[in-house]
This record gives structure tokens, C-alpha cells and sequence, in this order.
């Protein structure tokens, strides 16, 4: 596919790095000549300087064969006005990046008005990500599937569970819910387990299952005896904005941390009911005073992400038993890991993720439809949920006989409002919705997972 | 360094190699010629060190700067080494430095030949010699590019190392799909030649001979005077144009498949680049005619040829312009030393450097009169930015200062100052024959090995356009911790 970036900046690096790993023919518009150097060293990409406004660079670019155009500069009016003019250029499809909450609240009509086919928010997206968090704090991360009916969580053992040390065989015939361990993180690594696997001290299980077992899961594990009520944040940017809006329609109590006076005079009057704090969130006597070790919960969204590391390493050691951190780089992850740290949440690749499934979709005609795509471990695996809209040769045919190839697994079936863990007898059905682990990248399409020529 | 990555890269180069073997191979076998023993045993010898070096796993994938610049160096000096083999085993170049000589400027696209006669030679190795000019003229590791996903991102490093210009671009975002699309331009234009050559008279072998030279502007003819010996307006014609047309850059070419006319009329290089041939053919058939050499109509032809063939650093001859009046013989020299457009298969220092040098020295001018000036250099309506510049700049002084040390190591044994000098020239620009002793009509067999040597260098270190093979000079390149 032949997609177009307008902006180099942070989401607009990310993305061209994922989209042209994924065999997609990619060039970067910008500016910068410094921003565009870095792509043009370490991406296989094409590089254009110039302004993504001017007709003349768009065209330059080749925006009339463009299957996708993503405006994704630092400023939300500039994304609406290269999408626009790209589509009248001939463009097929526009993402814009909008993220001021003054347009957010009018996001369908912009997106009619100027043709978008998609609006991406990374700050809102981030927001919503950590209030799931949030919401279910026993684990590291929480992703949800088929509308909700699913969910994926992160759990990660601490060495006191009593599955650890467990073959995986054992673990299903004791546990009374049906859930599947799709995926086990292990030393920076994935193993898309089976029977033999053994679960071990600080491993992360992605654990897939219907919303109430996995609730059951945790508890089983003796995790759930948690509940938040407050929350804190440090750094009132954007994302905390969003987040506090959902916090408070949940009923939290939060209090917001934000070293500039006139930002905490805005939050003030944006956020009714909420403690707006002006003082340096990374002083450590404030935190103090502010009682950090009484709270549920700490988020820390500075704009740096090392002062985010550390102050959630702070909130540990005074207590705190459910810390997210913002990190924006993930290059950091590998440091990240090493340091424990339970949550941590990249705009950067929430944004990235969502784009891929909407590209895959797009590649994808064989008529499933990629309807959510989440990666985990730095993309070193996969989960998606197809939709099956059409018949293809793999349905109706046992699982077992279809005989799923190495690093995939399929986790679970959807099927109206029926949640299957999936067994060998199981079948899919036309209109099932299915979640796939994959060890892969870019997985397409349901056909590769199973082996052709299995089928009767 | 990644070692693992480079060795690897080297290995599938040698297996390439091996697999370009096979046309002279099956020459060989159709002429009945005893050769192919020659090239089979190159063969062994080429699959043999190559594929144990393909199996070699590399973990780490990302290449970089240096790694690019380590495996076209290694990769040319291997390819030139194992292409020497079957002249010595055949017999026809015996000695090996001779042999390595004719290697290098076979693969370098130079067309300076040891060989005093060429006629009867085998028509195997006369073959090979040739079709190494059409390997070199677009690159081996591009090809390597356009067929095998190699090695990721990185392989821009291999291709900015291998393709000469300032500053390489992409034609389309993928770099696999621009090899792709350069190499099909490339067997496109040579196929379209051969065939106007066998139209024009010439026998398919013949053809096949002077396509691959006229397509990496390579030089080597399998006819002592060159294209002079057939004596034909429509061949002359046919070799100039191509010669010219090669001498273009490919993004153009790319460009004019795609009917972008814009794009090809507006190109700065370009507009230089024509009317440097053609002032320089006006001039020198001036010249000719007011000396009377030819009349009107002959001296344009021979001219024209003689420009198109000298700028795209080609080499072949239609006269022996070593005999023409001392103002066509430098404007000649001025031409070896331009050479064509960078992206092009010629070597010399590109038409866009020359550009871009003179810009360079109207904004010096520019910023004596008024010190506070602020003056951007601008190629094609966009600026050239500094880091750019400050690489022209530095890139025509060292290709200036190798010029002289190697002009020092060659005056040692040559017998007059043009052969010193032009014979640096000639290699140096990847052309073939300069004047005087390695005029049109001369060779370079009378040399001593050791300015075989120099010369066969100055040939690669102008081919990859200096700081690949530069760089393996420096002690600092192969430790391990670079600082």
C-alpha cells in the first residue's frame, strides 16, 4: 500500500517504522531537514522536505496514488488542512491527528466536513488505556475485545501464586472458570506456551478469557483484594485532562500535581471538583505533604520520561500499590522492564497500533475484518480479533484438523454473545469473531495461520 | 564493524559473480573454445570460498554506515580480484597483475587495456572482459538489492556507497523495488541497443560487445581500433547517442517512463550536462575543421562522438584523437575530468559536483562585496543545504590531491608528461584511453606493475567515488571500538 506521512515528529516516526516493516510503500513529508534525517538513515522510506500544505510537495509525494494519507504534525489545524487538500488531491483515504479537546468534542462533524476517515487522538487514546487500567488494578495491563465482552489482561507473578511452578496442562483442570494463558513473557521474550510449559517467578501471563473469569482468574490468584478510590497524578497535560474527566465520571477522587500556575488555573476551571495542586511534582517533600503513600493509585505523566520512571519508583517505595507510568519512548522498554514497574503506557504506540489495525484492515480483502490489534513485548507477538464476514474454506472444520501452524493460537470464539474457550472439537462459524495470539508480525489474515490443505 | 553481516554480504557477492560466469561459460561451449576449462575452474574456486560465506547466520541485522561502506570495498576489490582468474588461467593475460589490471577496469567500467591486440583473442574472454562492464556499470550489490531482501533498512548505506553522486535518493519509498526498477531501466536501454546495432549491421556477437560497453560506459571493444574499425555513420550515431543516454541519470529515465516531462526539463544537472556536450562537440568540430582534419560534416560526426564518448567516461574512439589539435585535446581533458550525471553508470566527478562547485564559488564572490550577505546555493529551485556542499567541496579536493600522488607514482616511468597526466585522468574518471602512449590507439601495457597497481586503484577508488576504499586505509576503520 502507498501511504503518505505527513509530520516526522514522535508519532509520525513510529508509524513509518511500523507500517513500512509491514511491506507498505511509505513517504515522510516534513519540514525538518535534522527530523527526516533519522528516517532516512535507519527506515525504508522516502523522504520529502517540504511543507505537507503545499499542493505542490503533496503532488511531488504522489498523493493522487496514495492509498492512505496520515497527517500527523504537531499542529491539529495544519492535519486538518492536508487532509483535506489531500483528499481533493486524489488521496484515498485520510487519517488526521487531532488532539485538542476543543475539537474532540466535535470530531464527527470535522470528520464529515473534511472527509477523515479516521481521527486519531493519541492523548485521549492513552486516557482511555489508563483508566482501564485503573479500573482493574490487579492487572499490568487490561485490553478488551469483541466490544468488551473479552478481556485481555497482563498479570505478572510475583512468585507467591499458587500456579507458579505449573505445567499449563495442570493450571486449566484446576481452574474452575474457562480462561487460556495465550502468550507468557519471559526474559524479554514471548512463548506462545503449550501443555508442557511451566509457569515460572516473574513471568507476565497474557491471560485471555469472558470479563468475569478473568476477574475470577486474578482472584484466584489472590489479587483482587484491591479497589482505587484515589488517584494522583503528577503532570496536568492533555492526557491528564481526559483521564480525569473519565476518573471523575467514575467516581474517583483525584488530585493533579502541575508545576505551571496558568496550565493549573485552566485544569482548575476545566475540571470542577478536582484538587488542582501548583508545585513541582518530581519534589519529593511535596509528594510527602500531599500524602502519597495514602493513595490507591499514582499516575506519573510528566513531559520527561525519566522523571516519570523515577517518580513511580518514589511511589513504590512509599507504597502506592497500583502505579502507571507514561513512557513515550519505547526504547526506554527494555529498561522499563528491568525496573518492575507495573503499567506503563506509550501514546506513541497506542496511536501506532491502532493505525496498523486500521491498515491491516484495509489490506486485508479476504473478508475478515482485523477488528482490534494489540501488540505486546515491543511487537514481538500479536493479538487480533477477526471478524468473519465471509465463507471461507476453514470454517466448519474442527480445530484439531485445521491444525494451527507454531507461534499461533487461537484463544478464544465469539459467537453471538457466547465467549468459547476454544478446545480441538471446536469450529468456527460465519459471523464468529475470533482472537488470535501470534508470534508473528503482520499477520493478515486468518489463512495463515491455519495450514492450507488441512481442511477436507 | 558487523563482520558476520559483511562476510555475508561478501559471499553472496562472490555467489553473483559466479552466476555472471555462466554467459562466457556458455560462449565458450557454443564457439567450441578451449576457455571454458578457464571459467569453470573460476567457478569451483568462486562457489566454493562463497556459499560457505552465505551460510554464515548474522544476528545482528542492522547495518550501518560503515558496514555499507566495508562491504562495497570488500566486495569490489573481491569481485575484481576472482574476475582476474580466467585470464590468467586461460592463459591469454598471464601475469596477474596484468590480469587484476584488466579485472579492475573491466568492473570499474574503465576500458584500459593491457592487451596490445585484441583481435583473436578468445571470443569467451573477450566476452567476459566485456560483460564485466555491464556488471559494474549499474553495481553488483544493487543487484544483490533488487533480487534478495538483504538486509532491511540498512541496505541504503550499500547502495549510497555504491552509486556515485552527492547525495543518493530514492525513486520509490522501497529501496528493493528502486534497485528493481534501475535494473530494468538498465537491461531495457542495453537491449534497445543491441538490437539498433545489429540493424545498423553489426554482428549479434559485436553487438552484444559494444551494448555492454557502451551501458556501464565501459569501453572495451573486441576490435583493435575500436568502434573507428567499422567505419559506419549509423553505428557512430547509434553508440553516441546511447553512450549519451547513459550518461543521464537514471531518476530520468525513471521520469520519462513515467511521461514526468516537468520533472526532466526543469533538472538543473541535465540542462548542464547537454550543454557541456553539446558546446564542447561545437567547439571541437570548430576546431578540427578550421585545422582542416575533416570537413564539416566528419568532423561533427567524430566530435559528437568523441564528446559523448569522453564525458560519459566510455573510452570508445571513432579517430585517434591523440592526433587532433591541442584545443580539442583539452577541452577533452576538462570532459574526463566533469564526467556525466551523478545516478548515471559513468565515473569522473559528475556533472552536479561541477555545478554545484561553481555555485559554491559565485557565493564566495557574492560574500566578498557584501560580508553580511546570507546566499543559499540552490540545484533545481531547492536549497542545497551546507552538509551537502561542505561534501562537494571536500570530495573535489580529494579526488584533486589522489590525482597528483598518483600522477608522482606514474611519472616515474612514463615518458612524457601527457601519458602521466592523462593516464591518471583516464582511470581515475573510469574512461580508458587518454592521450599519447594510452592514447585510442595505445595501451597500457608498457607501464612497470607498480603503476599497474596505482592505476588499477585510482580505477576502483574512482568507481565508488573515493571513501569506500579511502576508508579501508584507515587504522581507525578496523578496530572494533571506533572512536
Amino acid at each position: 500500500m502507498k501511504i503518505l506521512i505527513v509530520g516526522d515528529g514522535k508519532v509520525g516516526y513510529t508509524l513509518a517504522e511500523n507500517l513500512s516493516r509491514e511491506d507498505n510503500d511509505v513517504t515522510i513529508i516534513d519540514k525538518n531537514p535534522e527530523a527526516l534525517r533519522k528516517a532516512k538513515e535507519n527506515l525504508d522510506v522516502m523522504c520529502i522536505r517540504g511543507s505537507g500544505v503545499s499542493v505542490s510537495v503533496l503532488l511531488e509525494a504522489g498523493v493522487r496514488e496514495a492509498d492512505l494519507l496520515i497527517a500527523a504534525t504537531s499542529s491539529d489545524e495544519m492535519n486538518m488542512v492536508v487532509t483535506l487538500t489531500g483528499k481533493k488531491l486524489g488521496a484515498r483515504r485520510t487519517i488526521a491527528r487531532i488532539r485538542d479537546p476543543e475539537y474532540a468534542n466535535e470530531l464527527s462533524l470535522l470528520k464529515l466536513e473534511l472527509g477523515l476517515d479516521l481521527v486519531i487522538n493519541p492523548e485521549q487514546s492513552a486516557a482511555n488505556e489508563m483508566a482501564r487500567i485503573l479500573h482493574y488494578p490487579a492487572a499490568v495491563n487490561v485490553e478488551s475485545f469483541a466490544k468488551g465482552r473479552v478481556e485481555l489482561v497482563e498479570i505478572r507473578m510475583t512468585g507467591d501464586e499458587p500456579i507458579v511452578g505449573m505445567k499449563l496442562r495442570k493450571i486449566s483442570s484446576r481452574l474452575l472458570s474457562p480462561i487460556l494463558i495465550g502468550a507468557v513473557e519471559r526474559d524479554g521474550d514471548v512463548v506462545i506456551p503449550d501443555g508442557e510449559c511451566d509457569i515460572r517467578e516473574n513471568d507476565i501471563l497474557h491471560v485471555v478469557g469472558r470479563t468475569a473469569n478473568t476477574v475470577d482468574f486474578c482472584k484466584a490468584m489472590g489479587k483482587c483484594e484491591l479497589r482505587i478510590r484515589n488517584v494522583m497524578i503528577v503532570g496536568g497535560g492533555r492526557i491528564a485532562y481526559y483521564l480525569v474527566r473519565m476518573l471523575t465520571n467514575l467516581g474517583l477522587r483525584v488530585k493533579i500535581i502541575e508545576i505551571d500556575r496558568n496550565r493549573c488555573l485552566e485544569l482548575a476551571e476545566l475540571l470542577p471538583g478536582v484538587l488542582v495542586i501548583q508545585g513541582d511534582g518530581t519534589d519529593a517533600d511535596l509528594l510527602q505533604s500531599e500524602n502519597l503513600g495514602d493513595m490507591d493509585a499514582f499516575v506519573a505523566m510528566t513531559g520527561r520520561d525519566e522523571d516519570n520512571l523515577i517518580l513511580s519508583l518514589m511511589a513504590r517505595k512509599a507504597g502506592v500499590r497500583k502505579i502507571i507510568a507514561k513512557v513515550t519512548r519505547m526504547n526506554l522498554a527494555g529498561l522499563v522492564e528491568s525496573l518492575e514497574l507495573d503499567s506503563i503506557v506509550s501514546p506513541r504506540l497506542i496511536t501506532a497500533n491502532h493505525i496498523l489495525q486500521y491498515v491491516r484492515g484495509i489490506r486485508n480483502a479476504t473478508g475478515e475484518r482485523i477488528e482490534a490489534l494489540h501488540r505486546i513485548v515491543d511487537g514481538k507477538a500479536e493479538i487480533l480479533e477477526f471478524l468473519l464476514q465471509e465463507r471461507r474454506w476453514y470454517l466448519d472444520t474442527p480445530l484439531k484438523k485445521l491444525g494451527a501452524r507454531k507461534g499461533f493460537l487461537v484463544a478464544a470464539i465469539i459467537r453471538n454473545t457466547e465467549v468459547i474457550i476454544p478446545h480441538g472439537d471446536d469450529v468456527l462459524k460465519l459471523h464468529d469473531r475470533v482472537i488470535v495470539f501470534a508470534k508473528t508480525r503482520a499477520l493478515n489474515s486468518l489463512d495463515e495461520v491455519f495450514r492450507p490443505g488441512a481442511a477436507p | 564493524m558487523n563482520r558476520k553481516a559483511v562476510l555475508r554480504a561478501l559471499g553472496i557477492v562472490l555467489v553473483c559473480e559466479a552466476g555472471f560466469m555462466l554467459p562466457s561459460l556458455f560462449v565458450a561451449f557454443h564457439y567450441r573454445e578451449g576457455e571454458s576449462a578457464a571459467f569453470l575452474t573460476t567457478l569451483f574456486l568462486l562457489l566454493s570460498v562463497g556459499l560457505p560465506l552465505t551460510r554464515i547466520r548474522v544476528r545482528i541485522r542492522e547495518l550501518y554506515a560503515r558496514d555499507g561502506f566495508a562491504i562495497v570495498a570488500f566486495g569490489w576489490l573481491s569481485m575484481a580480484f576472482f574476475g582476474a582468474l580466467p585470464f590468467v588461467f586461460s592463459g591469454t593475460i598471464p601475469g596477474l597483475v596484468d590480469a587484476l589490471f584488466e579485472s579492475m577496469s573491466g568492473f570499474t567500467t574503465t576500458g584500459a587495456s593491457i592487451l596490445p591486440v585484441v583481435e583473436g583473442l578468445p571470443r569467451s574472454i573477450l566476452f567476459w572482459r566485456s560483460f564485466t562492464h555491464w556488471i559494474g556499470g549499474m553495481g553488483v550489490l544493487m543487484l544483490t538489492l533488487a533480487i534478495l531482501p538483504l538486509f532491511g533498512a540498512g541496505s541504503l548505506h550499500i547502495l549510497r556507497a555504491e552509486s556515485p553522486g552527492p547525495s543518493t535518493g530514492k525513486l520509490v519509498p522501497k529501496i528493493g523495488q528502486t534497485a528493481k526498477i534501475l535494473y530494468g531501466l538498465y537491461v531495457g536501454l542495453t537491449l534497445a541497443e543491441i538490437i539498433a546495432l545489429k540493424i545498423a549491421g553489426m554482428s549479434w556477437f559485436d553487438a552484444l560487445i559494444h551494448a555492454f560497453g557502451t551501458a556501464g560506459t565501459g569501453g572495451f571493444s573486441n576490435r583493435n581500433a575500436s568502434v573507428g574499425a567499422y567505419g559506419s555513420l549509423a553505428i557512430n550515431l547509434i553508440i553516441g547517442v546511447f553512450m549519451f543516454l547513459f550518461g543521464m541519470n537514471f531518476t530520468l529515465h525513471y521520469q520519462i517512463t513515467r511521461r514526468n516531462w516537468r520533472f526532466v526539463l526543469k533538472d538543473e544537472e541535465l540542462r548542464f550536462y547537454v550543454a557541456m556536450v553539446a558546446g564542447a562537440t561545437l567547439f571541437i568540430a570548430a576546431d578540427l575543421w578550421v585545422n582542416s582534419l575533416f570537413s564539416p560534416g566528419p568532423a561533427l560526426e567524430h566530435a559528437f562522438f568523441q564528446v559523448s564518448s569522453i564525458t560519459t567516461t566510455t573510452g570508445f574512439a571513432t579517430a585517434d584523437f591523440h592526433g587532433w589539435p591541442v584545443f580539442s585535446k583539452v577541452t577533452l581533458l576538462v570532459l574526463m575530468i566533469v564526467g556525466p550525471c551523478a545516478g548515471s553508470t559513468g565515473g569522473g566527478m559528475k556533472s552536479i559536483r561541477v555545478l554545484m562547485a561553481l555555485k559554491i564559488i559565485r557565493r564566495e564572490l557574492v560574500k566578498m562585496k557584501h560580508p553580511q550577505s546570507v546566499h543559499t546555493v540552490r540545484i533545481g529551485g531547492r536549497n542545497v543545504d551546507d552538509e551537502t556542499l561542505g561534501g562537494v567541496t571536500a570530495f573535489i579536493l580529494f579526488y584533486l590531491v589522489l590525482m597528483v600522488l598518483a600522477i608522482f607514482l606514474v611519472a616515474m616511468d612514463s615518458h612524457d608528461l601527457e601519458t602521466a597526466f592523462s593516464s591518471v585522468v583516464a582511470c581515475l574518471s573510469n574512461i580508458g584511453p587518454g592521450l599519447s602512449v594510452v592514447g585510442p590507439m595505445g595501451n597500457y601495457s608498457g607501464f612497470h606493475p607498480l603503476s599497474k597497481v596505482v592505476l588499477s586503484l585510482c580505477m576502483v577508488i574512482g568507481r565508488l567515488e573515493i571513501f569506500p576504499i579511502l576508508l579501508l586505509a584507515m587504522p581507525s576503520f578496523w578496530r572494533r571500538v571506533s572512536i
